[in-house]
């Protein structure tokens, strides 16, 4: 098993130190659905304004994963941690679209606003600091000319900005996106790429995304995490030196 | 016209007209959740169940079968809402399993054990489907345990209402940023058992998906925010159910029927105008 030595022996340290100041870290980790692993012994860890791409064939757990990561699944072993003042309900997510999502007659407005929802506990109205915080994301996005029409009658792109306004207003710190340009046509794929990078350098938002896509994941992100049969860890640049990420790089990623 | 003032005046249709508009503002009010999350046919299928438990109480002979049919129907419709999008056995399938199921049980015992003193049995079973006239024979005691069960229903909505949206549109999404999904899932399974129940004296079992779905979905084809949606849908259905139980005093039709007409003349319209503004 190949691994950036390193990046685990600094991991380690921070374990047996007991804490970490890193937003997210994985030591030991095993993921999979009702006792059977599907990934084993998986090390990482997310640093505040790190970009980290989640790279791997389908069905190697990439999904399952950021389940795991979200809280929506319980690890077979090992622990999620989160810390630097991060609490699990602070993760702003961006799932993949849902057939319920295709015909929902809902505004701009209302989705993102519903971002604000899990901080709400047993609250039933939004505050107005709720409703500003949907405001300001909308405008960062770009969505003030759409925020009153509905998000069936919006574009594929569209729709994503929708849903990581949405996902903004569930965070301040860090973002985690599966696959965001699924299905995007290659101009809105470029602009999708640019609105996260910017939102990682001039927001100092993390990004923890999952992609096919080797080659936009090596030009955007400074961290990878490979993962399959063959597990690395580390920078873009250790990557494309190591062996798993020579022979990926080599081959153009992404679907084999 | 005095005709309709003369049966107006009769407390009976009064009645009728209360819980009538009630139940059906309590139906539209989960249709729209509850069709946008492929559960259509759900009202259908707890509907038969409330059925099935209706058969077992009067075989046992229950004086009061609410006792029975309302655990027994919140029961079915937690454990088919509950999973969410995580059950095993995926929307319409545990909906038509549960659904079949329970008819015929009940049917079964209602002929294997007939209740004594009623000898019309598929009389009882076609009112029970259909409705008949049961909702103008309401007892006060009824009348006012819809009251009470339609207030909290649509107090549940309303202070829910931002809860519903987010578990509707991505549960997923609600649950990893910290909304307790399981909690709001079963709430709402909860009140859709209600709801039904209820709604059976209006029109029967057969029915009722017509009262949960057909306002949604008319409101849905004009309409484009979640919240213009939920509105529309409850004063269609308010509307239809009013004119329907009207109607039916009148013209001497099914009451049941006559809503579910009034209900699909409205989607009708609805339909027209959402294709005449896509033009």
């Amino acid at each position: 098993m190949e691994r950036n030595d390193f990046n685990n022996y600094s991991l380690k340290l921070d374990q047996e130190r007991g804490h970490t100041d890193a937003l997210l870290s994985c030591w030991d980790l095993s993921l999979g659905y009702e006792g059977k692993a599907i990934l084993e012994h998986l090390n990482f860890e997310v640093r505040a304004g790190d970009y980290l791409c989640v790279v791997g064939e389908n069905g190697s757990g990439k999904s399952t994963l950021m389940k795991t990561i979200l809280g929506l699944l319980h690890p077979l072993k090992g622990e999620v941690l989160t810390g630097d003042g991060l609490r699990q309900n602070e993760i702003g997510y961006l799932p993949q679209q849902t057939l319920v999502q295709r015909d929902f007659p809902a505004s701009v407005y209302e989705i993102v606003l519903s971002g604000c929802q899990g901080r709400q506990g047993l609250r039933p109205f939004y505050s107005k600091a709720d409703k500003a915080l949907a405001w300001q994301n909308i405008r960062r996005m770009e969505l003030e000319p759409l925020a009153r029409r509905c998000y069936r009658e919006l574009s594929g792109g569209q729709q994503q900005r929708v849903l990581l306004a949405r996902a903004l207003c569930a965070t301040r710190k860090l973002l985690l996106l599966d696959e965001p340009v699924a299905g995007l046509d290659p101009k809105v794929t470029t602009e999708m790429y640019q609105l996260i990078a910017d939102l990682n350098r001039k927001d100092g938002i993390t990004v923890v995304m999952i992609s096919h896509d080797l080659e936009s994941a090596l030009r955007y992100a400074d961290h990878i995490l490979h993962i399959g049969s063959r597990i690395y860890f580390g920078s873009v640049e250790g990557y494309l030196s190591s062996e798993t990420g020579a022979r990926w790089a080599g081959k153009g990623g992404a679907e084999a | 016209m005095s005709q309709l003032q003369l049966y107006l005046q009769q407390p009976f249709v009064q009645r009728a007209l209360l819980v009538g508009v009630l139940v059906a503002l309590c139906a539209s009010l989960l249709g729209v959740t509850l069709v946008l999350r492929r559960f259509s046919f759900i009202g259908d299928g707890l509907s038969h169940v409330a059925f099935g438990a209706m058969a077992v109480a009067a075989v046992a002979g229950l004086t009061n079968d609410m006792l029975l049919v309302l655990p027994v129907t919140i029961l079915c419709a937690v454990l088919l809402l509950a999973g969410g999008s995580n059950a095993k056995i995926k929307g319409d399938a545990a909906v038509a399993m549960i659904s079949v199921g329970a008819l015929a049980v009940g049917y079964l015992l209602m002929n294997l054990f007939p209740p004594s003193g009623k000898s019309n049995i598929s009389g009882d079973v076609c009112t029970t489907l259909f409705g008949g006239t049961s909702i103008l024979t309401l007892k006060p005691l009824e009348v006012w345990l819809s009251i009470a069960l339609s207030v909290v229903v649509v107090i549940f909505f309303v202070l829910f209402y931002h809860k519903i949206f987010s578990v509707t549109f991505d549960e997923s999404f609600a649950a990893a940023t910290g909304a307790n999904t399981r909690l709001y899932n079963l709430i709402i399974a909860v009140i859709i058992a209600v709801v039904i129940v209820l709604a059976m004296k209006l029109v029967g079992s057969l029915l009722i998906s017509a009262l949960v779905v057909f306002p949604a979905l008319s409101a849905m084809r004009v309409l484009k925010s979640f919240r213009a949606v939920s509105v529309c849908a409850a004063c269609i259905s308010v509307l239809c159910a009013a004119a329907g139980i009207l109607i039916a005093a009148v013209a001497g039709t099914p009451v049941g029927s006559t809503i579910v007409v009034a209900d699909m003349a409205v989607f009708g319209i609805f339909s027209l105008i959402g294709f005449a503004r896509t033009k």
